[in-house]
């Protein structure tokens, strides 16, 4: 009860102060999916998770780590009844279940995911960092699992790396069209493809990025 | 007890007034339902838009009306809120980097809201130097924390550009209402409904005219859509529109003419700078809160470069 309450929130407080526009190019659906963005802030999964129909939210969940998300009480709960996220380790030495596996069993249990395969926040220069390969050891566990590339615009200039108070301007979340792995694609191939359709989306958001716009902006973004 | 007396006085003429508001916006619809129905089989973009315009336009008039019956309370908060939503747009648009947070910071938290109070104490020294002294000082300062000179003199002249068109220039439609003009007490708020009814009007009859008879183009590389025939006639009507609403001013029939026209041509030139700024960027319009409009500024470009001239002239020759 408290924790919907906290979800809606947290999703109204972003909806508010950044419009939280979503911009479809392909059709919004209960599917199972993997919603897969670029990860600037802490804000990027309320964001997606906001952009998205209400009644589709509630079976989406958050893909976080679970070093970040359980240092203290308030973040375990958090993430745990507020997002009801999927943790995973980061760090292979201290996973005690593959972090594949248990993204499978969320699959499994009938929920959508929301990834950021960059594995960490994005704080430099480059629009995207390289993806980490669980995006394609996830792909080739479930094959038939459709992946949405999901561009977010401005979110980093709302709130910079260490600031408290969020700025109130504009953002878009951009889902692009669907992706599967193919069946003779191997791994670097699938991360490439679903690299580029991501990064082939943030030029399409409201924010113009060329010529020396896109410079300056992206030093914005870091 | 003035209040009240001021407010009972002055209702017959903003209840005409709202009434005719809501007689054209009825015209408006019936025509434009007319033209999708006649349209029906090939749906067209400009009567779709047509019809989201109008619709937007009948949520306009009801918020307006209610700050109107809130007052001058009313009119004050709505006015800050509508710098917020366009200071967003413009700040969103305008690309700043991490250094600038600070400034922006002090933009959207500080200057805003308190340019928003000293017009609601009527401090009227103050809110006219606010920002264009004091902000402008204290923002590049606050830019430099960081050390970041990257485009400096670009990026703190792109704060200081926005908080003006959309906060300093804003804030002269509520203090309208601050203005002592004698033989005028207690009915300001008619000043507001003059100022947005006459630009407002001048805009929709450009677009009008435009789409009538409109041929040449007045400034092809500014707006792809104003024509002269639609800069001549939509300015003409809108003064014309001007004169006849003296009877809620404090003017006379030809002073009301007058005054419309040089609102009329300010915020026509305050589209074509606002169109300036879109086009360099490479964008159409400001943002996307106005159902077939666009942002808050595409809606107000032509008032935030009225309504302080409009101040002035009245403070000056009425007060």
């Amino acid at each position: 009860m408290i924790s919907n309450l906290l979800a809606s929130s947290f999703s109204g407080a972003i909806r508010a102060l950044t419009g939280a526009r979503a911009l479809w190019r392909c059709s919004p659906s209960s599917d199972h999916r993997v919603y897969y963005g670029n990860h600037v802030s802490h804000g990027d999964f309320v964001m997606i998770w906001s952009a998205l129909p209400p009644a589709l939210r509630r079976q989406v969940r958050p893909v976080a780590g679970a070093d970040y998300w359980q240092r203290d009480a308030l973040r375990r709960y958090l993430i745990r009844e507020v997002f009801n996220g999927v943790l995973i380790e980061r760090d292979p030495a201290q996973r005690k279940q593959d972090a594949i596996e248990t993204l499978c069993d969320a699959v499994d249990g009938g929920n959508s995911l929301i990834l950021f395969p960059e594995g960490t926040r994005n704080q430099g220069d480059e629009p995207l960092l390289p993806f980490k390969s669980g995006l394609y050891h996830l792909a080739h566990c479930r094959p038939e699992l459709e992946f949405v590339p999901v561009w977010i615009d401005n979110l980093a200039r709302v709130m910079p790396k260490g600031k408290v108070l969020p700025l109130p301007l504009l953002c878009t979340a951009t889902f692009g069209e669907t992706l599967r792995l193919r069946a003779d694609e191997d791994k670097q191939a699938f991360l490439d493809r679903a690299r580029n359709a991501l990064l082939a989306l943030s030029e399409h958001g409201s924010a113009p990025a060329a010529g020396n716009a896109a410079n300056i902006s992206h030093g914005a973004a870091e | 007890m003035n209040d009240l007396i001021g407010f009972v006085r002055e209702w017959p003429h903003s209840v005409l007034l709202f009434a005719g508001v809501a007689c054209v916006l009825l015209i408006a619809t019936v025509i434009a339902e007319w033209l999708r129905w006649k349209t029906r089989d090939a749906p067209s973009q400009v009567v779709a838009n047509l019809v989201a315009r109008i619709r937007a336009w009948w949520v306009m008039a009801i918020v307006v009306g209610l700050a109107f019956a809130i007052g001058r309370v009313g009119m004050i908060v709505l006015f800050a809120i509508v710098s917020l939503f366009a200071l967003r747009e413009f700040i969103t648009l305008t690309p700043t980097r991490r250094s600038d947070y600070y400034a922006l910071l002090a933009a959207f938290y500080l200057a805003l809201p308190l340019q928003y109070w000293l017009v609601y104490i009527d401090w009227y020294g103050l809110y006219t130097l606010l920002i264009p002294v004091y902000a402008f000082l204290l923002l590049p300062i606050l830019s430099t924390i960081g050390g970041d000179t990257t485009r400096y003199l670009e990026r703190t002249a792109k704060v200081q550009w926005g908080l003006m068109i959309c906060v300093f220039c804003i804030s002269h439609v509520p203090a309208l209402i601050n203005l002592h003009i004698p033989g005028y007490e207690g009915r300001n708020l008619l000043l507001i409904a003059f100022l947005v009814i006459v630009v407002q009007s001048s805009d929709v009859l450009q677009y009008v005219w435009g789409k009538l008879c409109g041929k040449r183009l007045i400034a092809p590389k500014l707006s792809p859509s104003k024509t002269v025939e639609g800069f001549v006639g939509g300015v003409a009507s809108a003064t014309a529109l001007g004169a006849a609403l003296w009877w809620i001013t404090p003017f006379t029939p030809l002073q009301a003419a007058a005054l419309a026209l040089v609102i009329n041509l300010m915020g026509f030139y305050g589209g074509l700078v606002m169109s300036a700024i879109k086009r360099d960027r490479g964008i159409k319009d400001w943002g996307h809160m106005i159902e077939g409009h666009g942002g808050v500024l595409d809606r107000l470009d032509s008032v935030c470069f009225a309504a302080p001239v409009f101040f002035h002239l009245i403070r000056y020759w009425w007060v």
